[in-house]
């Protein structure tokens, strides 16, 4: 566990933790998924406020309570919720599709294993080898990274490169995350686990194609 | 008879005792409502207080105010005070005080019940407060997932308080949805059928009904927990064949029916007050009840979405979105039924008013950022992060503190029978709803930047500073707005000026009572002919103070009332209520005894508290009923009825429906964990299964069914004026021979601390055992009833009551011996 030493001062070049600030294909696409669903959230709620506004205002001509039914109720009511709902529930449905962990030919795969309160990382293209809060991952391929836990319930997110995933004690959860340029990113655990919760943190170093090569012959730790 | 000396006369028989001895004894729905809602805003300031502690701690960056040990103490006691001891006794309050006013009936089904429900919420609150007072406060997070809460990782009382607290204050929610369900069933006033009830008797029903099947769940994942901790048997702990995620599903099987058990009777209120505002009749009636029902269906099916990234397969995944953004429909037909009522009326700005625009502002804000997260790539994302914790208090306050706020404005004038004279409440309205705003708004954006909630401090270099400060400024003002509204309402209660009846001019029934309402709500009860019955007919309140409704005239000194036909309203029987008395309290005091001896671990108190429990209940059944026949009485406006006692299905047989529902759901969800720790968990197939047995087998199914076939020749043979007394001696002992067989299943199981699944057997069988001691206690009771002279072919109601939990026991001994042996058949 010589690594433990050395991640610990990788943490102190923090990058960012936004999730609107993606370095990654999985970000990315969700970041796009939020700003989609601000804008329309925002139209909807200009929309509602305005006809709660326009009630005090505006005088209705007289009409029966099946004709209003029908224009709010139904009309408003099932139709327009309906409508909005299917089209995002179509779009998330087919981003989430996106992010699932899809067999290609360059995909790498590395092992998170969280307990309180630290992660180690293990390779399957370096047996063997752990390194204690600092991943090692090559940029601009995917990484799936194998995620369990040995005592409490955590989680694994490297926000600028995709969401989260659980670590649960007796289940492996997989996650595909990929950073499109070389760099060292934050990663935090989040699902509270105690109170070391806040420090229980690592950082992702993204390798270009040598780094990544030299980190597979062992010249780097 | 004057109204005068009527009132005099029926306050005599319905009146509590005088002072405080009056706050122990009293069984009166107006008083354990008052008190209920006193408590509840009690605990809202304790919840509100730890809130301030919070946000102070998170004002700026580097913050050493408290450590992580405090801080985890706070956010774990503020989610829990806030949901448990706030949010569903307010609506228990509420719908307590004004239910039967609403109905046109003079009490709740169980008056006794009601006070019971109080002093469990009172004393099981009382430890959680005690367990905050001395910093061994629960600190796993108002969620309290394992195995972080278990025995290995939080060894010491703190979760305890919570599994135990809670289930405790839990017993008043069940006490309540029964009470609530039976009462809206069954005690309305004559003619109110079922489609012409207040439309927040509607939403309380919804929410009883999902109050039976959500807690439930909660209840087991709680005792399982609790046993876990207690005992080591392994239920969540994977290298034994438990499994931590059994605890993520049981929790949010609850969790999130919950969200909408506390959004329905907020929801109830605007449908309320809304209408009236506008001067103008709800639109879509039909269609409000239909979406208030189908939230309830839909919430059961997307409590996963709290668990997307728990590594659910893609299609479950799929399925749980769908569902997640489906449950937005019948909540935008609600949001866009009252924006239409508000167009065909003409709305006025009344206080209640501008809690009702805040409330449409921010709920319609929470809904959509829920339709955000309901997507599971985004919740990816913000799962766990500030922006979670902003989006839930959207919806929460926004969905229930507006509205309650609201409910208090507008009903404050019938509760104290005052106008209100400072204009201080639109002040405070400004200031929480600026102060809101600011706190949470900020709260998603800090939220996309990475802040993860539940940390007690964060790093000055994450930039997140300023926005923290905005957000905690805010949430002060927020507290200054909702002081004043305290303020407001003490000011109100105490020195404003008498007002007239009915202020807002509103149609239902509760304002033709007096303001303040007498303890026994109606002097007689009216025939309701439409849904508003005071719009159009104003001299109705005092042609009820006359006594020209129903059980109009006081006698003997009875505290009576009626039920109805369930769809129409047709006037059905007469109730005769108990008295004050103290039992309730003594009750839950014995209760809490129970709960304490498990708590502290001091095992050999437990059984004679359970034995308490028993006589104290025995006790409870006896003190009702009759040793003579009383035949039919005379109920005023030419109706003649018989007493409830003497009919077939009696108030105690639908409540025992009522109360059984909830305890199959429990049932079920047992059965459900035995099934998911079998497929899902790692660690299966145990060491060993437990040999099967056709003697077990055949002897325990066919006891039990045995039992409940001798409880209903019983009941023939009283239908033919013959003693029942051989047939229940005979139910009596073919239970006690159900009970006997599952002692032995349990005595033949594998070591229960060695593996989940005998671990779930032991409970299986003990959880028969139990109902089975249960059913024999109340076949034991009916015999000597029978010999007392209470029961004849008139007096028959107690006999249906006891077959119920005869073929209960026999339905749960069936099914839990076929899952106890079923796997060693085919292994």
């Amino acid at each position: 566990m010589a690594a433990g030493s050395t991640s610990i001062l990788l943490i102190g070049c923090s990058g960012d933790l936004s999730i609107v600030d993606p370095a990654g294909p999985a970000a990315r696409s969700i970041a796009t998924l939020w700003w989609v669903m601000l804008a329309g959230a925002v139209a909807i709620l200009v929309m509602v406020t305005g006809l709660v506004v326009a009630a005090f205002r505006v005088r209705q001509p007289v009409a029966g309570d099946a004709r209003r039914e029908k224009i709010w109720i139904i009309g408003l009511g099932l139709g327009f919720s309906m409508t909005v709902l299917a089209a995002l529930l179509a779009y998330g449905l087919a981003a989430g599709e996106r992010l699932m962990p899809r067999a290609a030919p360059d995909v790498v795969r590395v092992a998170a294993e969280a307990r309180q309160w630290e992660w180690r990382f293990t390779y399957d293209d370096r047996p063997g080898h752990v390194t204690a809060n600092l991943l090692h991952i090559p940029a601009g391929r995917p990484v799936d990274v194998a995620i369990t836990s040995v005592d409490v319930v955590h989680s694994f997110w490297v926000p600028r490169l995709a969401g989260k995933l659980d670590a649960i004690p007796g289940h492996v959860n997989v996650l595909r995350i990929e950073a499109d340029l070389p760099g060292t990113y934050r990663g935090l655990t989040a699902e509270y686990n105690g109170e070391g919760y806040r420090g229980h943190v690592f950082a992702v170093q993204a390798h270009d194609a040598e780094g990544w090569a030299a980190f597979l012959e062992g010249s780097t730790p | 008879m004057t109204a005068l000396r009527r009132h005099r006369k029926l306050s005599a028989i319905w009146a509590s005792e005088p002072g405080w001895k009056g706050w122990t004894s009293s069984v009166n729905h107006t008083d354990l409502g008052r008190m209920f809602l006193v408590t509840a805003f009690f605990f809202f300031l304790v919840g509100g207080l730890l809130a301030m502690l919070i946000r102070a701690q998170l004002a700026t960056p580097d913050s050493a105010f408290v450590d992580a040990g405090a801080f985890s103490q706070f956010f774990t006691m503020h989610g829990t005070i806030m949901m448990f001891l706030f949010a569903i006794p307010t609506f228990e309050g509420l719908a307590i005080y004004l239910l039967p006013k609403m109905l046109g009936t003079r009490d709740l089904a169980f008056p006794r019940l009601t006070a019971y429900g109080y002093w469990c919420y009172v004393f099981g609150g009382l430890m959680l407060l005690v367990a905050l007072v001395f910093g061994i406060a629960p600190n796993g997070g108002w969620f309290m997932y394992p195995p972080l809460t278990g025995p290995l990782y939080s060894p010491g009382i703190n979760t305890d308080f919570w599994l135990i607290g809670i289930t405790f204050v839990e017993i008043s929610a069940i006490c309540a949805a029964v009470e609530f369900t039976v009462s809206i069933l069954k005690y309305r006033a004559p003619g109110m059928s079922l489609d012409k009830m207040p439309i927040f008797a509607w939403y309380a029903l919804v929410t009883s009904l999902m109050i039976l099947t959500g807690f439930p769940p909660l209840i087991l994942g709680s005792i399982l927990l609790e046993v876990e901790r207690a005992f080591g048997l392994p239920f969540f702990q994977a290298d034994l064949g438990g499994d931590s995620l059994l605890w993520q599903h049981l929790f949010w099987l609850f969790g999130h029916p919950e969200v909408y058990i506390i959004f329905l009777p907020a929801a109830g209120v605007i449908s309320t007050i809304l209408p009236v505002m506008a001067r103008t009749t709800l639109l879509g009636y039909g269609w409000i009840v239909a979406s208030a029902v189908a939230l309830a269906f839909l919430s059961f099916g997307l409590w996963v979405h709290h668990m997307f990234t728990t590594g659910i397969p893609q299609m479950g995944l799929a399925f749980f979105s769908a569902a997640s953004t489906l449950v937005a429909v019948p909540t935008g037909v609600q949001v866009f039924a009252w924006i239409g009522t508000l167009w065909k009326g003409r709305p006025e700005l009344h206080l209640p008013m501008l809690h009702i625009l805040g409330f449409f502002v921010t709920f319609v804000i929470g809904g959509l950022t829920g339709v955000m997260v309901a997507v599971v790539p985004f919740d990816w994302q913000a799962h766990d992060t500030a922006f979670i914790t902003a989006h839930l208090h959207y919806v929460l306050f926004g969905g229930f503190v507006f509205p309650i706020l609201a409910g208090i404005y507008y009903w404050l004038p019938l509760v104290t029978g005052r106008r209100r004279f400072f204009r201080l409440g639109e002040m405070a309205f400004a200031l929480i709803f600026l102060g809101f705003h600011g706190t949470f708004l900020a709260m998603h954006w800090v939220g996309l930047l990475g802040q993860r909630r539940r940390i007690e401090t964060y790093d000055a270099d994450t930039g997140w500073g300023a926005i923290n400060f905005v957000s905690s400024l805010s949430s002060f003002v927020m507290a200054i707005g909702l002081a004043m509204v305290l303020i407001d309402v003490a000011i109100h209660a105490l020195i404003a000026v008498r007002g007239r009846r009915n202020p807002w001019g509103a149609g239902s029934l509760e304002w033709a009572s007096m303001s303040p309402p007498p303890a026994y709500n109606f002097a007689s009860l009216p025939e309701v002919t439409s849904r508003e019955p005071l719009h159009g007919d104003p001299g109705l309140p005092n042609r009820l103070a006359r006594g020209e409704g129903y059980l109009g005239t006081p006698r003997d000194g009875r505290r009576e009332t009626m039920t109805v036909d369930i769809a129409s309203g047709r006037p059905e029987g007469i109730v005769i209520y108990p008295g004050n008395t103290r039992l309730p309290i003594m009750m839950a005091a014995v209760t809490g005894l129970f709960f304490l001896s498990i708590l502290l671990k001091l095992f050999w108190l437990t059984p004679f508290a359970l034995a308490g429990i028993a006589a104290l209940a025995l006790v409870w059944v006896w003190q009702l009923g009759d040793r003579a026949d009383q035949g039919l009485q005379d109920a005023g406006r030419g109706a003649v009825l018989p007493l409830v006692g003497e009919t077939d299905r009696a108030p105690g047989w639908w409540g025992s429906v009522f109360l059984l529902v909830a305890n199959a759901t429990f049932f079920g969800s047992l059965l459900f964990g035995y099934a998911f720790l079998w497929t899902v968990a790692p660690g299966w197939p145990p060491p060993e299964w437990l040999p099967p047995s056709m003697a077990e087998l055949g002897i325990g199914a066919g006891s039990a069914i045995g039992a409940a076939l001798a409880m209903r020749l019983a009941i023939l043979r009283n239908r033919r004026s013959e003693t029942p007394v051989p047939f229940l001696a005979l139910a009596l002992a073919a239970t006690l021979a159900t009970a006997l067989t599952f002692g032995m299943l349990i005595l033949r199981l594998p070591p229960p601390d060695g593996h989940a699944y005998a671990a779930t057997l032991l409970i299986l069988g003990a959880y028969v055992m139990l109902h089975a001691l249960l059913a024999g206690l109340m076949q034991a009771f009916l015999i000597v009833r029978a010999r007392r002279g209470f029961i004849s072919p008139r007096r028959r109601a107690e006999l249906p009551i006891v077959l119920l939990w005869s073929d209960y026991v026999a339905a749960v001994a069936a099914l839990s011996l076929l899952a106890a042996h079923l796997p060693g058949f085919l292994v």
